[in-house]
């Protein structure tokens, strides 16, 4: 059994910057330990001597040259989305 | 409906048609939508005066391709300049992109007309649009049922009429497993086939960008505009795009149509395994020979793909962080609480589910156990299908377990969900390019599909295929079943 706890659900999400609910929190930790618990049927398959695929198309890296090719678009336009902006920049929340 | 050809030669004739084509389209948005909701966006202003451009090259005699004046919609996942792209998720609701996806600037290039985006699965991750932050698209053969998913809202409008074709995204079945549910022709190319530059990003090593039509002769047309390198997306391949249309009326006889038992072992239901075995006799006619293939690993498709997908999307919704655009909490203390605020309030249950399970896999310590061993058994699955299409130029396999489900009957349980992928996503880790076409209905009058895997890179050998099917049981009885919309 893949049993996810509660804890574990927590320390995950803060991992990943996601805020959960209490109730979240208990439906994950029951729907991932189901989900892992399905992938489980991978411990059967022996995989010595096999080399991991993260790709398929056989691709090398791909270069270009190191030219500055300059946006289109303008400061405004690439601001346009920012939910605050201020000076020509992206406006963050304090940090500390 | 027509295809493409008809009505590209119907503007030639008469270059008035190209904008009432359009406006045609916009009158069966106004009707049908309301019940359906395919589209999430209609961009009726935009696309009446792309209709105008179109009509007035048609009447210079320099249209721009067969595909000048048709009609697409546009899954609401690629980037549409000045037109809001939502990913049919709260976290995008306001966003407008000052740029094309690499795709839409192509059909735009050819003079398609864009009319909508389409409704979809958020992030498309679903199979079914019931992830969508703006509601579930109804199917066209029974709105009682979901449309399939992701590109639920691009099967359903074009079943529906509501365009001509319209474009999808497929990261494990999600054009050909809503063609499927809706009575249409999807494709899902060859990884690399079709640039992704402006697509939202949802699994980085198994995305592909492919059409949905109403015919195998329309898909070719598309594929001809799409295809190719982009150097704005470097896991385009640079190999030379065919002409497919022509690649269509090839004689079958003599090709070899691979069988694996193993499709049919996974809990499929008996009408459509009894319509995929009636379509092996059509191909039988045609003069194809039918081989017993193995795929021995294909039962692991879904459990590598439920581990190596949610990895990718855990990684490629990190960028979504209420600062450079799209949705942000109001009511910050500071920075970190904004990152948490908007991704609990900005994504919905299953994209959280997926990025816990992602970072789940990932983390230290399950990395080996479960990420890595999930590539190695891809690795397997590859070569599965390699080695069996060194034996056959195509497989012939279902697209789903089932036909259409009725809406709310699978949204308790995220796993049996996952399990609607479990004909198509073991192509997706492994690469190959597959249509999924139509080949019955079911007693409930629900559109069954076949899918057809190739070849890397030969998408006009599946499509050959497929249309040669298509055009041998063109009076099939089936065949006169309609949307109920």
């Amino acid at each position: 059994m893949s049993k996810i706890t509660v804890e574990e659900v927590e320390a995950l999400a803060k991992l990943a910057r996601v805020g959960l609910t209490d109730e979240e929190k208990r439906s994950l930790a029951a729907q991932m330990s189901e989900i892992l618990d399905y992938a489980r049927a991978l411990d059967e398959v022996d995989v010595q001597d096999i080399a991991p695929t993260s790709q398929v198309t056989g691709l090398t890296n791909v270069y270009r040259q190191d030219i500055i090719v300059r946006s289109e678009l303008s400061r405004e336009e690439l601001l346009a989305n920012a939910p605050e902006s201020e000076g020509g920049s992206i406006k963050v929340k304090a940090v500390l | 409906m027509k295809n493409l050809h008809d009505i590209h030669s119907e503007f030639v004739k008469d270059s008035k048609s190209v904008v009432a084509h359009t406006q045609e389209y916009l009158l069966r948005m106004d009707e049908v939508e309301d019940t359906l909701n395919a589209l999430v966006s209609v961009v009726g202003k935009g696309a009446l005066s792309s209709a105008q451009e179109s009509a007035e090259r048609y009447s210079n005699g320099k249209s721009l391709s067969l595909a000048d004046g048709s009609v697409a919609t546009i899954k609401d996942v690629f980037c549409t300049k000045g037109v809001r792209t939502t990913a049919s998720s709260k976290m995008l609701e306001d966003f407008v992109p000052p740029y094309d996806a690499t795709v839409v600037s192509k059909l735009k290039a050819a003079g398609v007309v864009i009319a909508g985006k389409n409704n979809c699965d958020a992030w498309a991750h679903g199979a079914s649009t019931e992830n969508s932050d703006f509601g579930v698209t109804a199917n066209p053969y029974d709105l009682s049922r979901v449309s399939g998913g992701s590109s639920g809202g691009s099967a359903a409008a074009v079943a529906a009429g509501e365009c001509d074709f319209s474009i999808g995204s497929d990261t494990g079945g999600s054009i050909r497993q809503p063609a499927s549910f809706c009575g249409v022709v999807g494709l899902k190319p060859t990884y690399g086939r079709v640039s992704r530059y402006g697509l939202i990003a949802m699994s980085s090593s198994l995305d592909c960008v492919g059409p949905i039509a109403r015919s195998t002769a329309d898909i070719a047309a598309i594929m001809e505009i799409i295809s190719g390198p982009d150097e704005r997306d470097s896991t385009t391949v640079e190999v030379a795009v065919p002409n497919y249309t022509e690649e269509l009326d090839k004689p079958l006889k003599g090709k070899k149509i691979g069988w694996a038992k193993e499709f049919f072992e996974l809990g499929l239901n008996e009408e459509i395994k009894a319509a995929i075995t009636a379509a092996r006799d059509e191909f039988v006619k045609l003069g194809a020979k039918f081989v017993e293939i193995s795929l021995p690993n294909l039962k692991y498709g879904v459990p590598v793909y439920y581990l190596i997908q949610p990895a990718e999307v855990s990684s490629n919704l990190g960028r979504f962080d209420g600062v450079k655009y799209g949705y942000s909490a109001t009511e910050s203390d500071n920075l970190i609480d904004n990152y948490f605020r908007s991704r609990s309030e900005g994504f919905g249950a299953e994209a959280k589910r997926r990025i816990m399970l992602g970072t789940f896999v990932l983390s230290a310590g399950y990395y080996d156990a479960y990420y890595l061993k999930a590539m190695k058994v891809r690795t397997l699955i590859k070569q599965d299908f390699e080695e069996a299409l060194s034996k056959v130029d195509v497989i012939l396999s279902p697209v789903s377990p089932g036909t259409a489900f009725k809406i709310g009957e699978k949204t308790e349980d995220p796993l049996e969900m996952y399990l609607a992928d479990v004909y198509t996503a073991a192509v997706n880790l492994a690469g190959n390019p597959a249509i999924a076409l139509p080949c019955g209905f079911d007693s409930n009058k629900l559109p069954i599909g076949m899918q057809l895997i190739g070849r890397y890179f030969e998408e006009g050998t599946i499509m050959n295929f497929s249309h040669q099917y298509e055009q041998t049981t063109k009076g099939a009885g089936w065949r006169k079943n309609k949307v109920v919309i």
